[in-house]
C-alpha cells in the first residue's frame, strides 16, 4: 500500500500511496493553501513544472467538472494530497479528480504529512523534489536524482505553456476595447472577465513583438501571469508599449514584467504565495481586498512613495500585510498598472474584480 | 482607523441565563469583548443576571451589573452610570431585543447613548424577515449575483397563514419574527399542523408576525461567519456545513468547518453574496453569520437569513479557526479596522485575512431528553440541544469520531458489538431525525444499507454517507486482521478509532490495547491551530491530538497544571464548572505555573486560547487525556493534574489517572472515593457523630419495600451513582413504589432514604486544606427538602437560619472535610427538619452554586481551591489577601446584601413536559438577584428568569391540600396589593373562611359552565391571568400528564405567564411584589457590593 514516496532534495522523505497516474515526476515542490478550488489551481499554467501539495486535507470532493478549468490540462508536475475523496458529490461534476489526473497523466501521491512537508517548506523554502509512485532504486539515489532536476531560479517557462497561434476571445455583448493579450500562461478566467466588460480580446503568442501587438489597434495591453522566472523575460515589448502610451495592465508574471521593464528587479520568495486568503492594501484607498495568489517571484521596489521611471513618476500601489510583499505598481498617470495577484480568481475571492473595471476605465480616457 | 477618542465608558449587555439556543458561548465573547474594552481604556459597565459567568467577575468590568436583563433594569443602570455607547452585539438575542427596546423606548435618545458595533436600522434589517427578503433580492438585482429567497409570505393573522400556505403548497415552514433559537418554528405539513404551529409562533413573536415559506426540508444547508470594520473590509472568517440537511435547526445539527462539498465556484459565489448582503443590511461593524441552503440536485441557492450579531456559530468558528470574532468585533466596534488588528496566533499577520484550515472540525451536538419525559424527540427546526462538543482531526473521520467521544454519552460513539440490526428497520428510523442519528445511520451500513439507500432516506450529502462506508470498511479490516500490528493499529488510529472501540472490534479490553500501542511507540502527535494551515509560525499554543506525523508541543520553563474541563454542557454540568476550571487556571498561571486546559466544548471560555498556557481542544476519555499528560510530560514536568473543578466528567478519571502514575492533585481519589460510596460515607458520618436520613440500598421490589415499612414513607429512590438527580423519585406509598421499581434495569441497586418532608435544605460550599476550613457560604433553599438543590431557588445569607445553626453547621461541615480528606473544594446538602441537621450528601470537588457563593461574597473560592490544591493553606491565602483576614462565609455581617439563586428551567422548549419541580434536576441555568432585602432579592431573580413579577392584576391559586394553610398569609398580602384572586372551588373556600375575597374559576376538568362561563385554563389562554400559584396534587416528582394542574401549567408556559409552584414560592413572591409595589428597586454593582462587604 504505502509504497509511493515524496523526496525533497535536502533529502526529506514523505511514504504513501499513490494518486492520479503512476510513474516519476519532478519540480519545484509549492504548497497552495485554497480549501476550494483544487480544479482551477491544477489547470493553472503558472504551476507548470511544479509539484503542488494541497494543504486542505480533503481533496476532490466535488470531482471534476467541464466549466472550470483554467486551461486545456492540468499543468502540475505532481500533486501531493492528504485525503483524496473516494467518491463524487456535486451537481456539476463529471467524472472524479482520481480518473482526470490519471487522463492527464499528472503523478500524485497521497500522505499524512502534508503539514509536515509545508512547515518544512517554510522553513527551508520551496525546493526541488520528486514523486515515486513505486522506486526500485534506495532513497540516496532518488534524492540524488531530484537533485539533479533543473531549479526554478533561472528558468524561462513562458513560452512552454503558452499559445502557439494567436485567438480571439469575443466580447460578451457590446464590443467596447480591443486588449492584446500577451499569452505568458493565462488563465481561462482572464479574458472572460475582460470579455464580460466588452472586451474583445486577442490573445498573443509569448513570443508577440510590439509590432505583432499593434497589428490588432489595441485599446489596451495585457500581460498575464505565467511561470518561470522573470529574469528570463525579454521586456523590449514591454517597454515599447510603454512608450507608445497605449494603456498596460498586467497580472502576476505580467506584474514582475512590468517591473523589470520599468527598471526594478525580481527576487525569488522564499516559498512564494500560493492560496486565496491573502491580504492585500490599496494603498490609495487604504481598503484590504482578500485576494488569490499563485507567485514564487516578487519586485522589489520603494514601499514609502513614489519613484522615477523611464516612463514616468510610479508608485507601489498595492501591498501583501503579511509580509509587506509589493502586490502592485502603476504609473502616477495611470495609464500602466498591474498587481501581483489574482483579481480573475478563479479559484477565490472576487474582491479585486474592480482592476478590470479600471481597466476599462484607462482604455476609456485614452479612447477619448 | 484608529480608536475612536470620544467614547470614554461602554454599557455591555450579556445573555442572562444559560437557556437552550444561548448559553455560554456569550460569557466568552461578552468575556472578550470586555477584556478588550478595559485593555483599550475604556470605562466599562455590564449587565448580566448570570452569576455563573466569567464576564460578570468584578475584574472584568469597572462597574459589574448582576440585574435582570430587562429594559428597565438596563434603564436604571444608564441613569446611574451614564454610559457614553452601548455594545449590544455580543449577549445574543436577548442582548439585541433590549438594545431595540431601550431605543424604541426613547432611553438611548434621552440619556445619549449611541449603539456601537451594530444600528438599529441594520437590527431590523437582519431580523425582519420581509426587510431581509427585499435586500437579498436587490443584491440580486442590482449587483448581478445568484441569490435569491425562499418564497414566502409574511402573516399577522391565522386567516393569513391559512391563505398564504394554499399557495405555497404544503409542507411550509412556520418562523416567527423576533424569536431567539428558533423558538416557535416548525413544518406544517397540514392546516391543522398550521394551527397549531402558527399559533404558538404568533405568540411567541414580540410583533405577532410569522413568516411563512417555501419547504426546502432536505437541501444542503450552510454556514458563512462574516466580519466587516468601519472601513467597509470584510472577511469570512469561516464556512460551516451542516451535515444534517434543511429541517433540523443548526444548534441540533453535526456540522462540519470547513464546508466540504462545494466548488470554488459555488463557495465563491456564497461569499459574494454574504458580502453583499452585510453591506446592504449595513451592519455597522463586527461579527455576523449568514445561511444558505443548496439544491443538491441543481445547485438553486437560498439565503436564509442573517444575524447581526455574534452567535453561537461564531463562537464555533472562532474555536475552529483561532480568529476570535468576539475579541475583534470589539476591536472593530470602538473604531479599529481589520488591518490595524494583529492575528494573535502569527502575531506578524493582520486579521484582515480569512484563515485557512488544513483540519477537519466537527460539532456535535448534546441532548438531554431523558430529562423531559414526554417530549417530542424528532428534531425540527425547533433547538433542544443543551450542549455541543467539538473535535479537530486531520481527517473528517478521525474528526467525527473524536466528536462523539466527547459526548460523553452511552451509546454516542460509533459500534461494530452487539447483534446487527434490521436493516429496513435502521432505515425506517433514519428517516426521522434524531439524537445519535449517525450512530443509527452507521448501524444500518453494518446491516448492509448503502450509500443510495441512506441518501434516500436522509438526504445527507453522499460524501458524508462515504465517510461512514469507509469507517464501516476500516472496521471490517480491523476485524479481520489476523494480528493487530503496527500497521492495523496506526490505520484504526488515522481514523480516529478509540483504544476502547478498537478493544471491543478485536474483543480486548480497551487497556490491552492501550498497552500495546504504546509498546508500539504509536501515540498521537498535538498539531497547532494557527489559522493559517502552516503558512506562518503560530506563537499560540493551541493543540489538538492527530495520529499524524510531526508533534508541535512547545517546550515551557515553569512545572506544568493540567486542568481537565467539564465536556459539553448537560443538564447539571454546565458553565459553573467551567468557570471554576477558567478561575484556577488564571490564578495557577498567576502564581507562576503554566497552566495547560484540557477541554472539548467549543461555546465556553475555557476553550479560549488566551485563557491557559496551552489549550487542548480534546475529548475528556481517559485514553486522550493519558495521551495529553505524556505529551505535556515530554516537555517539561508536569506538577499536577485538577480534576475536582470540572465536575463529575473529570472527578470520574480520578481513579484511573492516578493509577496511570498520574499526579492527580487536591482530594485524593481514595478520598473521593470515600464521599461517593454510601458505606464508606456512612462510617465517615457515624464517626463525627452526624445524622443521616435513614436509608438503605434495594435490588428488588420486595427489598425496597421492606426497607420503606422500616423507615417509613415518604422516601427518595435513585438508582446508585447518578447525575444531577436523574432517576429519582419522591415515593409516598406501596404502588408507586412497586411501579418505580419494575421501571428500573434489572441488577442495578436503588438507593432508598428516608425522605424529610418539610425540612429545609441547606447548600454549603466550603474549602479545606487539611487543618482549616473556610466556610465559603451556607445558601438555605427557598423550595422546601425534595427539589433538586440544581432547580431550587436559594438565599445566601440564609434568611431563616440563626448563628448557632451555622455553628453547627460549620463544625459537621469540618467533620466530614476532615474525615474525607478534603484538599480544595467540599460541597454539603444539608436537610433541617425539627431541629436535627442531618446530611444528605457530600461531594469532593467544586459545585454548581461556586460562582453565585463567590459572587455573593465578594471571595473567589475556586482561585483559593485551585492554590490550595497545589500546596498552599487557607491560613497563607488569608495572609495573602484572597481570603478576608478574618471570618468567612458564614461569618457575613447582619446587613450584609441578601443574594437569591434561581434556576431556569427550558420549559417552553419541551411543550408536553409538566413544569412540576422534583428531585431530578432539570434546570439549565441560573441567575442572582442581590439587594439589601430579600423580597427585592427575590424580585430580581424571578425578573432575571422568567421577566418581572406582576404587580397587579389577576392571580390565580390553586393548591394542594397540604399547601392550604401555608398559602393564606401570602395570598392575603396579594389581595392587599390589589389581586384580584382567583381560585378552585377548594381553594376558594379556605381562602374565604379565612378572609381573603376569591372568585371560583371552574377547573378544566368541570368543562364551561352552563352561561358559557370559560374554565381556568381557557381564562390562561386569554391572557386573562397574570400570575399562576399551583402546587401540585398527588406526591411530587411522580406528576404523569393526567395529574390534576397539568393543563394549567402547560397553559401558564404557553402563555408565558409567572407559574409558582412551591407554596415557599409564593411566600417569597408576595414578599417581592410588595417589596416592588412599596418602592423604587434600585440598581447596585458587584464593586459597591464588596466595598460594602469587606470595607
Amino acid at each position: 500500500m504505502s509504497n509511493a514516496v515524496l523526496v525533497l532534495e535536502d533529502g526529506r522523505v514523505f511514504h504513501g500511496t499513490p494518486y492520479g497516474a503512476e510513474g516519476e515526476t519532478f519540480g519545484e515542490m509549492v504548497f497552495n493553501t485554497g480549501m476550494t478550488g483544487y480544479q482551477e489551481t491544477l489547470t493553472d499554467p503558472s504551476y507548470h513544472r511544479q509539484i503542488v501539495a494541497m494543504t486542505a486535507p480533503h481533496i476532490g470532493n466535488t470531482g471534476v467538472n467541464d466549466e472550470d478549468p483554467e486551461s486545456g490540462r492540468v499543468w502540475v508536475a505532481g500533486y501531493v494530497v492528504r485525503e483524496p475523496s473516494r467518491v463524487v458529490s456535486n451537481w456539476r461534476a463529471d467524472r472524479s479528480l482520481d480518473d482526470y489526473l490519471k487522463e492527464q497523466g499528472v503523478v500524485g501521491i497521497a500522505i499524512p504529512g502534508t503539514r509536515a512537508l509545508t512547515r518544512h517548506l517554510r522553513e527551508r523554502g520551496a525546493m526541488r523534489a520528486g514523486i515515486f509512485s513505486s522506486p526500485s532504486e534506495p532513497l540516496e539515489a532518488l534524492t540524488e536524482r531530484v537533485r539533479q532536476a533543473p531549479s526554478m531560479t533561472g528558468a524561462a517557462l513562458a513560452a512552454e505553456v503558452a499559445t502557439a497561434e494567436p485567438y480571439v476571445v469575443e466580447a460578451i455583448g457590446a464590443k467596447r476595447f480591443t486588449v492584446a493579450a500577451v499569452d505568458l500562461g493565462i488563465k481561462g478566467m482572464t479574458p472572460h472577465r475582460m470579455a464580460e466588460r466588452g472586451c474583445e480580446v486577442h490573445v498573443l503568442p509569448a513570443t508577440a513583438t510590439y509590432e505583432d501587438i499593434m497589428a490588432v489597434r489595441p485599446d489596451g495591453v495585457f500581460f498575464s501571469n505565467g511561470p518561470g522566472d522573470p529574469a528570463t523575460a525579454d521586456v523590449t515589448a514591454l517597454r515599447q508599449v510603454l512608450e507608445g502610451g497605449t494603456p498596460f495592465f498586467g497580472i502576476c508574471f505580467g506584474n514582475q514584467l512590468f517591473g523589470r521593464a520599468l527598471g526594478l528587479s525580481t527576487y525569488k520568495l522564499r516559498y512564494g504565495h500560493r492560496g486565496v486568503n491573502q491580504p492585500v492594501r490599496d494603498v490609495r484607498t487604504g481598503k484590504v481586498e482578500i485576494s488569490a495568489h499563485n507567485h514564487g517571484f516578487a519586485v522589489e521596489a520603494p514601499l514609502d512613495g513614489p519613484f522615477d521611471t523611464p516612463y514616468g513618476p510610479a508608485e507601489v500601489s498595492h501591498v501583501n500585510l503579511n509580509d509587506r510583499c509589493v502586490e502592485g505598481l502603476r504609473l502616477l498617470d495611470g495609464r500602466a498598472f498591474s498587481v501581483q495577484y489574482h483579481p480573475e480568481a478563479a479559484a477565490g475571492p472576487h474582491d479585486a474584480a474592480y482592476l478590470f473595471d479600471e481597466f476599462c476605465e484607462v482604455m476609456t480616457r485614452a479612447q477619448a | 482607523m484608529p480608536k475612536r477618542e470620544d467614547i470614554r465608558s461602554v454599557l455591555v449587555i450579556g445573555s442572562g441565563p444559560i437557556v437552550i439556543g444561548q448559553a455560554c458561548e456569550f460569557d466568552y465573547s461578552g468575556t472578550q469583548a470586555c477584556r478588550v474594552l478595559r485593555d483599550e481604556g475604556f470605562r466599562v459597565i455590564l449587565v448580566n443576571s448570570n452569576p455563573a459567568t466569567i464576564m460578570t467577575d468584578p475584574e472584568f468590568a469597572d462597574a459589574t451589573y448582576v440585574e435582570p436583563i430587562t429594559p428597565e433594569f438596563v434603564e436604571k443602570i444608564i441613569a446611574k452610570e451614564r454610559p457614553d455607547a452601548l455594545l449590544p452585539t455580543l449577549g445574543g438575542q436577548t442582548a439585541l431585543n433590549t438594545a431595540v427596546a431601550l431605543h424604541e423606548a426613547g432611553v438611548l435618545e434621552r440619556y445619549d447613548v449611541e449603539l456601537i458595533g451594530a444600528d438599529f436600522d441594520a437590527i431590523q434589517a437582519g431580523e425582519n424577515r420581509e426587510l431581509f427578503k427585499e435586500i437579498v433580492a436587490k443584491v440580486a438585482r442590482e449587483r448581478g449575483l445568484n441569490a435569491e429567497s425562499a418564497r414566502s409570505h409574511v402573516c399577522h393573522t391565522m386567516d393569513e397563514c391559512v391563505a398564504a400556505a394554499d399557495q405555497l403548497g404544503y409542507p411550509v415552514v412556520v418562523r416567527p419574527s423576533f424569536t431567539m433559537g428558533g423558538v416557535g418554528s416548525g413544518f406544517a405539513y397540514d392546516e391543522t399542523d398550521l394551527r397549531r404551529i402558527a399559533g404558538a409562533g404568533l405568540d411567541a413573536s414580540p410583533t405577532t408576525e410569522v413568516l411563512l415559506e417555501e419547504s426546502i426540508l432536505g437541501w444542503k444547508e450552510y454556514e458563512l461567519e462574516v466580519m466587516r470594520d468601519r472601513a467597509d473590509n470584510v472577511v469570512i472568517v469561516c464556512s460551516i456545513e451542516n451535515i444534517d440537511p434543511m429541517g433540523v435547526h443548526t444548534g441540533d445539527s453535526v456540522t462540519v468547518a470547513p464546508a466540504l462539498t462545494l466548488t470554488d465556484r459555488e463557495y465563491q459565489n456564497m461569499r459574494d453574496v454574504a458580502i453583499a448582503v452585510i453591506r446592504e443590511v449595513g451592519v455597522d461593524t463586527g461579527g455576523c453569520n449568514i445561511q444558505f441552503a443548496v439544491d443538491p440536485r441543481t445547485g438553486r441557492m437560498i439565503v436564509i437569513e442573517m444575524n447581526p450579531r455574534v452567535s453561537r456559530s461564531s463562537a464555533l468558528a472562532s474555536k475552529a479557526t483561532g480568529f476570535p470574532i468576539a475579541k475583534i468585533a470589539a476591536k472593530l466596534a470602538i473604531g479599529y479596522t481589520l488591518d490595524e488588528i494583529p492575528n494573535d496566533i502569527t502575531k506578524v499577520t493582520p486579521a484582515s485575512f480569512e484563515p485557512t484550515l488544513d483540519y477537519i472540525v466537527v460539532k456535535v451536538p448534546r441532548f438531554a431528553f431523558e430529562k423531559f419525559k414526554g417530549a417530542d424527540q424528532t428534531l425540527t427546526t425547533h433547538m433542544k440541544s443543551v450542549g455541543e462538543a467539538m473535535a479537530i482531526g486531520r481527517s473528517f473521520a478521525e474528526a467525527l469520531q473524536k466528536a462523539l467521544r466527547s459526548l460523553e454519552k452511552k451509546d454516542s460513539s460509533f459500534s461494530w458489538a452487539g447483534p446487527v440490526g434490521d436493516r429496513e428497520e435502521l432505515l425506517a428510523a433514519c428517516r426521522t431525525p434524531h439524537d445519535g442519528r449517525l450512530r443509527t445511520m452507521q448501524q444500518a451500513i453494518r446491516a448492509g444499507a448503502g450509500v443510495e439507500e441512506l441518501f434516500a432516506a436522509t438526504s445527507v450529502d453522499p460524501w458524508f454517507l462515504d465517510q461512514l462506508m469507509l469507517l464501516d470498511e476500516e472496521a471490517r479490516a480491523l476485524a479481520a486482521t489476523p494480528e493487530l500490528d503496527r500497521d492495523a493499529l496506526e490505520r484504526a488510529k488515522r481514523h480516529g478509532f478509540s483504544d476502547a472501540q478498537i478493544g471491543e472490534i478485536r474483543g480486548v479490553g480497551e487497556a490491552r490495547v492501550r498497552d500495546l500501542r504504546h509498546a508500539l511507540g504509536l501515540r498521537p502527535v498535538y498539531n497547532t491551530v494557527d489559522t493559517c494551515a502552516a503558512e506562518f509560525a503560530a506563537k499560540t499554543p493551541y493543540l489538538y491530538s492527530t495520529y499524524d506525523e510531526e508533534n508541535e508541543v512547545p517546550y515551557g520553563d515553569r512545572p506544568k497544571v493540567l486542568i481537565l474541563g467539564s465536556g459539553p454542557n448537560r443538564i447539571g454540568q454546565g458553565i459553573e464548572f467551567d468557570y471554576a476550571c477558567v478561575h484556577a487556571s488564571f490564578e495557577l498561571s498567576r502564581a507562576g505555573f503554566e497552566t495547560v486546559m484540557v477541554n472539548c466544548n467549543p461555546e465556553t471560555v475555557s476553550t479560549d486560547y488566551d485563557t491557559s498556557d496551552r489549550l487542548y481542544f480534546e475529548p475528556l476519555t481517559l485514553e486522550d487525556v493519558l495521551e495529553v499528560v505524556y505529551a505535556e510530560q515530554q516537555t517539561g514536568p508536569v506538577a499536577g493534574v485538577i480534576v475536582q473543578l470540572g465536575g463529575q466528567t473529570p472527578l470520574g478519571l480520578a481513579q484511573a489517572l492516578k493509577d496511570a502514575g498520574v499526579p492527580v492533585v487536591g482530594t485524593s481519589p481514595e478520598s473521593i472515593h470515600l464521599a461517593e460510596e454510601r458505606g464508606a460515607f456512612g462510617r465517615v458520618l457515624a464517626e463525627a457523630g452526624l445524622p443521616a436520613p435513614k436509608h438503605g440500598t434495594a435490588l428488588t421490589v420486595g427489598e425496597a419495600q421492606a426497607i420503606a415499612d422500616e423507615i417509613g414513607y415518604p422516601v427518595l429512590v435513585r438508582p446508585s451513582y447518578v447525575l444531577g438527580g436523574a432517576g429519582m423519585a419522591i415515593v409516598y406509598d406501596d404502588v408507586t413504589l412497586t411501579t418505580y421499581m419494575a421501571a428500573q434495569e434489572g441488577g442495578h441497586p436503588v438507593l432508598v432514604d428516608k425522605f424529610l418532608d418539610e425540612a429545609i435544605e441547606i447548600d454549603v460550599d466550603a474549602l479545606y486544606d487539611g487543618e482549616e476550613l473556610y466556610l465559603g457560604g451556607v445558601m438555605e433553599h427557598i423550595e422546601e427538602a425534595g427539589i433538586h438543590s440544581g432547580d431550587s431557588a436559594c438565599a445566601l445569607p440564609p434568611i431563616t437560619l440563626g448563628g448557632n445553626d451555622i455553628k453547627r453547621i460549620r463544625a459537621a461541615t469540618e467533620a466530614i472535610a476532615a474525615g474525607v480528606g478534603v484538599r480544595g473544594l467540599l460541597n454539603v446538602q444539608y436537610a433541617m427538619s425539627a431541629g436535627v441537621l442531618y446530611v444528605l450528601e457530600a461531594n469532593p470537588r467544586a459545585s454548581r452554586t461556586v460562582p453565585f457563593v463567590s459572587k455573593a461574597t465578594a471571595t473567589p473560592l475556586a482561585k483559593a481551591a485551585a492554590r490550595v490544591m497545589m500546596g498552599a493553606t487557607v491560613a497563607e491565602l488569608r495572609a495573602e489577601g484572597m481570603l478576608p483576614a478574618e471570618g468567612d462565609g458564614g461569618t457575613l455581617p447582619l446587613d450584609a446584601s441578601i443574594a437569591v439563586k434561581e434556576a431556569v428551567l427550558p420549559f417552553n422548549r419541551f411543550r408536553g413536559v409538566d413544569i412540576v419541580l422534583g428531585p431530578e434536576m432539570r434546570s439549565t441555568g441560573e441567575v442572582m438577584g442581590i439587594d439589601e432585602f430579600f423580597g427585592i432579592a427575590y424580585a430580581k431573580s424571578q425578573a432575571g428568569a422568567y421577566g418581572e413579577l406582576p404587580v397587579k392584576g389577576r392571580a390565580f391559586v390553586s393548591v394542594a391540600n397540604r399547601d392550604k394553610r401555608a398559602m393564606i398569609f401570602p395570598v392575603r398580602a396579594l389581595a392587599d396589593l390589589g389581586f384580584e384572586i382567583l381560585a378552585t372551588e377548594g381553594t376558594a373556600e379556605v381562602l374565604r373562611r379565612n378572609g381573603v375575597h376569591a372568585k371560583i374559576v371552574r377547573k378544566q376538568s368541570e368543562g364551561r359552565g352552563p352561561g358559557g362561563e370559560p374554565t381556568i385554563v381557557q381564562c390562561i389562554l386569554d391572557g386573562e391571568v397574570d400570575l399562576i400559584v399551583n402546587t401540585p396534587f398527588g406526591s411530587p416528582g411522580q406528576s404523569g400528564p393526567r395529574l390534576d394542574g397539568y393543563d394549567i401549567r402547560t397553559a401558564a408556559v404557553l402563555r408565558g405567564i409567572p407559574c409558582i409552584t412551591t407554596v415557599q414560592g409564593l411566600a417569597a413572591a408576595a414578599a417581592g411584589i410588595q417589596a416592588i409595589v412599596r418602592g423604587d428597586v434600585g440598581v447596585r454593582s458587584l464593586q459597591e457590593h464588596a466595598r460594602a462587604l469587606r470595607g
